[in-house]
């Protein structure tokens, strides 16, 4: 496969976490939008996995706020999901 | 083929509570430490907990460390070890005193000491009344504790090896433990850890069950590696349920719902639990409600399509009180559920959410097998702790905030009982010639083949026949063709095919390892629990309603060559106080 199947797959791996809520959420965007992401909305969510799960949930659940707004749009995918 | 080769006094499999905490212990002491974990470290499961952990620190009322003892042996049924329970409660002050040190965020009372929280089981004066144990961080207790092990481990160099996959022990002529082999998932390479001591810390197998809380990592590869080499498992049979998890996913809807008022319904909208406890209803404890929940399913009354599940109306409260009294459970049930509880019931199952068995350990966290007369003789060189371990201290139900303790006391006491077999053994054991070998079987069937089954199909097989035949409620027919099916699942868990054959991130090579692993945990769990003929804490027969202490006072061994069944006695003598003698549980 090339390089940047490789990577998604990197993304696919680190989509696995210690919350089995964000395990189901974070399964459920990438068979959405995994195949179609932009650049851009790629490197956003590598950026969104490096949360805590605690933290992220809290967002995606709209508990917390952003401190950097260039996620927001990939959080809106995560939360649509 | 030779193989790449690395060098460490001590390999940790796993990254979560209990592996951080024995690699903490070690690397202060100036070892080598390698940590290998599938996701990084603050991300294993251990984040899940919420609850607390439990020591009788008296900083709310007068408590003790043999009233803890005395809750959680009665917890167990009578099968946890006394000798385990007795050292896991005296050295529970001292481990959350020395987390309050590593500057773990404890919630705190007016005077500066830690606040105690009340929680199910835990009570003053053998039972006499309840008692403020939990020792918490809010609601984020595990998230707290792992961040604080994690930097402190960073502060004492231990080495991680994240995102890589352990897949098998290596044992020595001697059947000494000598190292493990594992993939790196970024490159695919796999390599050869030599140690003179191996700690396998890899969590739970939660994951066997349809129905589940655990996270998707949790697929028992500390289980399966025992299992491989040779080393059995204990109490398989006896798993922890949650009465309402939402169907199809697993997450927790908590008790507190049907505190406020909500009830359980089934197909006919019959408010089934009247007719199963007509006092408390709804309000039962969590086992009597998850049975009644699994009778009414088994007995054709569940609802949807595949009529699995039963429904937690809650609509009758109004918005308000949803709103204001049970914030998140609208979140939740919209999330997961895809319903709002303001106007529609929640659809919930009976859920898995802790494994009491695991890999037979003795309290220093040694690996122990039956070897002639000595039914617990220590397998040189292996360790487990943490939930893949069977000390046993959970026996067949667990007290709830033991499994964080249980975390910290037995991380910390390996930690110091491989520091003092370093010193006995200095050096390291020659590696077999044939060390990687059944690891390179495994991957290059998955690389060459061509057909066979598919991953994802083998293991829904596979979560369902557990759940059909292995759930709360147990029968000898149910067991029966249960270990007939989960056989032939573990026959076809070995015969997948991958279409990816890349090396590089290859989840779909990865998920097929580890239905391996979950395989091999199924079959021990339903071969253990036909045999076992009582009901016994999570282990509930509908033809064997009594717990039978002539009989079955004593632990199950599961091998997995032969898949054979052998037995060890309980241990009820305590290391310095009296044996608390099997008593029938009332709450």
């Amino acid at each position: 496969m090339e390089p940047l199947a490789r990577e998604l797959e990197r993304l696919r791996w680190r989509s696995r976490r210690g919350l089995l809520e964000m395990d189901l959420i974070l399964q459920r965007f990438l068979d959405r939008h995994l195949a179609t992401l932009s650049a851009e909305d790629t490197r956003a969510y590598d950026a969104l996995l490096d949360l805590p799960d605690n933290d992220f949930l809290d967002l995606v659940m709209g508990r917390g706020s952003l401190q950097d707004e260039s996620l927001a749009p990939v959080l809106e995918k995560i939360r649509q999901s | 083929m030779t193989l790449t080769r690395q060098i460490f006094d001590t390999v940790i499999v796993g990254g979560g509570g209990s592996g951080l905490r024995a690699a903490l212990q070690l690397a202060e002491a100036g070892h080598r430490v390698a940590v290998f974990s599938k996701v990084f470290p603050t991300r294993s499961h251990t984040v899940a907990a919420q609850g607390g952990i439990g020591a009788s620190l008296g900083n709310m009322q007068e408590d003790h460390w043999l009233w803890h003892m005395y809750d959680t042996i009665k917890g167990s049924d009578y099968l946890g070890d006394q000798d385990a329970i007795e050292y896991m409660c005296r050295k529970a002050a001292e481990v959350v005193y020395e987390l309050e040190h590593f500057g773990m965020p404890f919630d705190r009372n007016p005077d500066g000491t830690i606040y105690q929280r009340p929680f199910g089981g835990h009570s003053q004066n053998f039972g006499e009344r309840p008692v403020q144990r939990a020792c918490a961080a809010a609601d984020r207790t595990g998230h707290a504790m792992l961040h604080t092990l994690y930097q402190r481990n960073v502060r004492a160099r231990c080495q991680f090896f994240v995102e890589w996959m352990a897949l098998d022990l290596i044992r020595d002529f001697e059947g000494a433990v000598v190292g493990i082999v594992a993939l790196e998932m970024e490159t695919g390479e796999v390599m050869a850890f030599q140690s003179k001591a191996t700690i396998l810390a890899t969590g739970g197998a939660g994951r066997i069950f349809q129905s589940s809380t655990n996270a998707f990592i949790n697929t028992g590869d500390g289980l399966g590696m025992a299992a491989r080499a040779g080393i059995p498992l204990e109490d398989m049979e006896f798993w922890q349920f949650h009465p309402t998890g939402v169907a199809g996913a697993g997450v927790l809807i908590t008790e507190g719902v049907r505190g406020e008022g909500g009830i359980l319904l089934n197909a006919n909208g019959e408010r089934f639990m009247e007719r199963y406890a007509p006092n408390m209803k709804d309000l039962a404890s969590r086992d009597v409600v998850s049975r009644a929940m699994d009778q009414e399913i088994k007995e054709g009354r569940g609802v949807g399509p595949q009529r699995d599940h039963v429904l937690l109306k809650l609509d009758h409260l109004g918005a308000d009180v949803i709103n204001k009294r049970l914030p998140g459970i609208r979140e939740i049930a919209l999330k997961f559920a895809h319903v709002d509880p303001i106007r529609e019931p929640i659809p919930v199952v009976p859920t898995c959410h802790y494994q009491m068995g695991g890999i037979p350990t003795n309290y220093y966290g040694q690996v122990v097998v039956p070897r002639g007369a000595n039914p617990s003789e220590p397998v040189p060189g292996l360790y487990a702790i943490g939930e893949c371990a069977c000390v046993s201290v959970h026996g067949a139900n667990r007290l709830g905030t033991n499994s964080l303790l249980d975390l910290l006391v037995f991380g910390k006491s390996a930690g110091d009982h491989v520091s003092e077999w370093l010193k006995t053994n200095p050096r390291h054991r020659d590696l077999p010639r044939n060390a990687a070998e059944r690891s390179l079987e495994r991957l290059a069937r998955l690389d060459n083949a061509t057909s066979g089954e598919s991953v994802v199909e083998v293991a829904a097989d596979m979560r369902r026949t557990v759940q059909q035949h292995a759930g709360v409620f147990r029968t000898g027919t149910l067991l029966d063709e249960g270990v007939e099916r989960i056989r032939e699942v573990a026959q076809r868990a070995r015969n997948t095919a991958i279409r990816d054959k890349s090396r590089v991130f290859n989840t779909a090579r990865i998920e097929a390892l580890e239905l391996e692993n979950l395989a091999i945990v199924a079959e021990a769990t339903l071969v253990s629990a036909q045999a076992r003929t009582e009901s016994r804490g999570a282990q509930a027969r509908e033809d064997y309603k009594e717990r039978d202490d002539k009989n079955w006072l004593k632990h199950s061994l599961w091998y997995l060559q032969g898949s054979r069944l052998d037995y060890k006695p309980v241990n009820l003598q305590p290391l310095t106080v009296e044996s608390f003698e099997p008593k029938v549980r009332v709450y």
